[in-house]
């Protein structure tokens, strides 16, 4: 459903990405482990051009990047990201926050779009909290409900940039306990997380990026138990 | 002790009740706060749009945008004033307070636009991000996310800017506007009298500014409230 080819990203003379290619098929759960600097968030929001791709390709269910360009308000309504900081809409409640671009966006009713928002606050586990301004809610709290926004689109991918690493350590489950039961749901889903645990138990593929590069990739059991190269197995001693 | 009440009642009757000179302060007062008034909401106005046009991406308005702030502010108030008075306005038969209500919006407009630019860049980068990342397009992530927040930003530091602005008023007098200045140059020039006048208008704007800053600090406590 998601290719990548080639893809190169700059930061001025700051070369980012040296040439990133993969493939990610639908219902797959990809997890992205990598230093702190390696480019993991880049690659992410060239996913859905949050950053401007230099050169390369990206097709999104057969649809080229010039495509993606034309229309690229429509491109991310079928991309959800969530992000380490949540960025909720502080100014409005958890109800307003999740119902705000359906409505807007996709012409929902607003019985409709708050029916959905019901459905979805209490799959995260929030089916109380819909009256809660953001900053009533705790680290974990804020989390689900930003899960819960961007499900109200019906993406067909979801982008999880680091979502637990803002959290307090006892609020890390429930944040993930949802985001495995959106796995078992069959969501197509990019994970980059330092979560090994969960890299493991919920990923189909693991993607380790070094330097601008996914460097290697695998299947959890392969890549965990069995680097074939020396940087991931450096990595891997360092972090599990 | 008595001559110095004397003299104290003396100044009061020459330079207020004389002719009924303090109707001179009255009006004066009157006209600077029509001023502040039609000058804040035209450089309202001016100001965002410029702020906006300075934050898109259309390269023209944005340099467009520059080059008005800086030229504003980059020269003193009292010249823009008297040159689109003479040069640009003064042809024409508007009345004075319209001329001097253009030149003071033109001029706070300047500062209203970085105050407003300001108050928006200061709202979180991953506001716009989140806002964009559910499909929104950048003048939808404006509208319903980055503004309402910026508001709360910009407001205060906004009533502040028309503070400023009712004491910058104090120079319409250069276009022969009888504002509240003026009504103190007026009457110092019936009474010679060199300091009553003047320290009439101080009070006079002290008391009003005084007054819209009492305002002002019960606006910060309200938006600090609601945070
Ligand atoms: N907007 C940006 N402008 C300039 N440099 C950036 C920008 N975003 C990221 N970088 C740089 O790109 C490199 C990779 O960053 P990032 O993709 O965030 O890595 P990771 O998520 O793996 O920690 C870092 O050196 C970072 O400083
Ligand atoms: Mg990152």
């Amino acid at each position: 459903m998601i290719e990548v080819v080639n893809l190169h990203k700059y930061f001025g003379m700051l070369q980012v990405l040296k040439g990133v290619n993969t493939r990610i098929k639908k219902q797959e759960v990809v997890c992205v482990i990598g230093a702190s600097g390696s480019g993991k968030s880049t690659f992410l929001r060239c996913l859905n051009l949050l950053e401007e791709p230099t050169s390369g390709e990206i097709i999104i269910d057969g649809i080229p990047l010039v495509e993606q360009r034309k229309d690229i308000n429509r491109l991310r309504q079928k991309v959800g990201m969530v992000f380490q900081q949540f960025n909720l809409f502080p100014h409005m409640t958890v109800m307003e926050n999740i119902t705000l671009a359906p409505m807007k966006l996709k012409g929902m009713s607003k019985v409709e779009a708050h029916d959905k928002a019901r459905d979805l606050l209490s799959k995260v586990g929030l089916p109380d909290k819909d009256n809660e301004y953001p900053n009533r809610l705790s680290g974990g709290q804020k989390q689900r409900v930003a899960i819960a926004r961007a499900l109200a689109m019906d993406p067909e991918v979801m982008l999880f940039d680091e979502p637990t690493s803002a959290l307090d350590p006892e609020m890390v489950g429930e944040v993930l306990n949802v985001m495995k039961q959106l796995a078992n749901e069959g969501m197509t889903m990019v994970v980059v997380t330092h979560e090994m645990g969960f890299a493991k138990e919920v990923g189909d593929r693991i993607m380790f990026m070094d330097e601008g590069i996914i460097y290697e990739e695998g299947a959890p059991q392969e890549l965990f138990d069995n680097p074939q190269r020396d940087r991931t197995r450096e990595f891997l001693g360092k972090v599990l | 002790m008595d001559s110095v009440i004397k003299s104290l009642s003396d100044a009061i009757y020459y330079n207020l009740i004389r002719e009924q000179r303090y109707m001179q302060f009255i009006q004066g007062l009157g006209i600077s706060l029509q001023l502040t008034l039609y000058a804040a909401v035209l450089g309202t106005i001016i100001g965002l749009f410029m702020a906006l046009a300075k934050l898109g991406r259309i390269k023209w308005l944005q340099g467009l945008a520059t080059l008005y702030v800086d030229v504003i502010r980059g020269t003193p108030a009292v010249v823009q004033l008297v040159l689109i008075y003479y040069a640009i306005l003064g042809s024409s038969n508007l009345p004075k307070i319209v001329v001097a209500s253009v030149a003071f919006g033109i001029n706070s407009g300047a500062y209203v636009c970085e105050l407003i630019r300001a108050g928006i860049l200061a709202v979180d980068r991953g506001q716009m991000e989140a806002a964009r990342s559910l499909g929104f397009s950048y003048s939808h992530s404006m509208i319903y996310i980055i503004i309402p927040q910026a508001i709360k930003n910009i407001l205060p530091a906004l009533a502040n800017e028309f503070i400023v602005l009712l004491k910058e008023t104090a120079i319409a007098g250069y276009i022969a506007l009888d504002d509240l200045t003026r009504a103190g140059n007026i009457v110092r020039g019936r009474t010679f009298d060199a300091y009553t006048p003047f320290i009439v208008v101080a009070l006079i704007y002290l008391y009003i500014t005084t007054i819209l800053t009492w305002l002002l600090n019960k606006l910060e406590g309200r938006l600090r409230e609601s945070d």
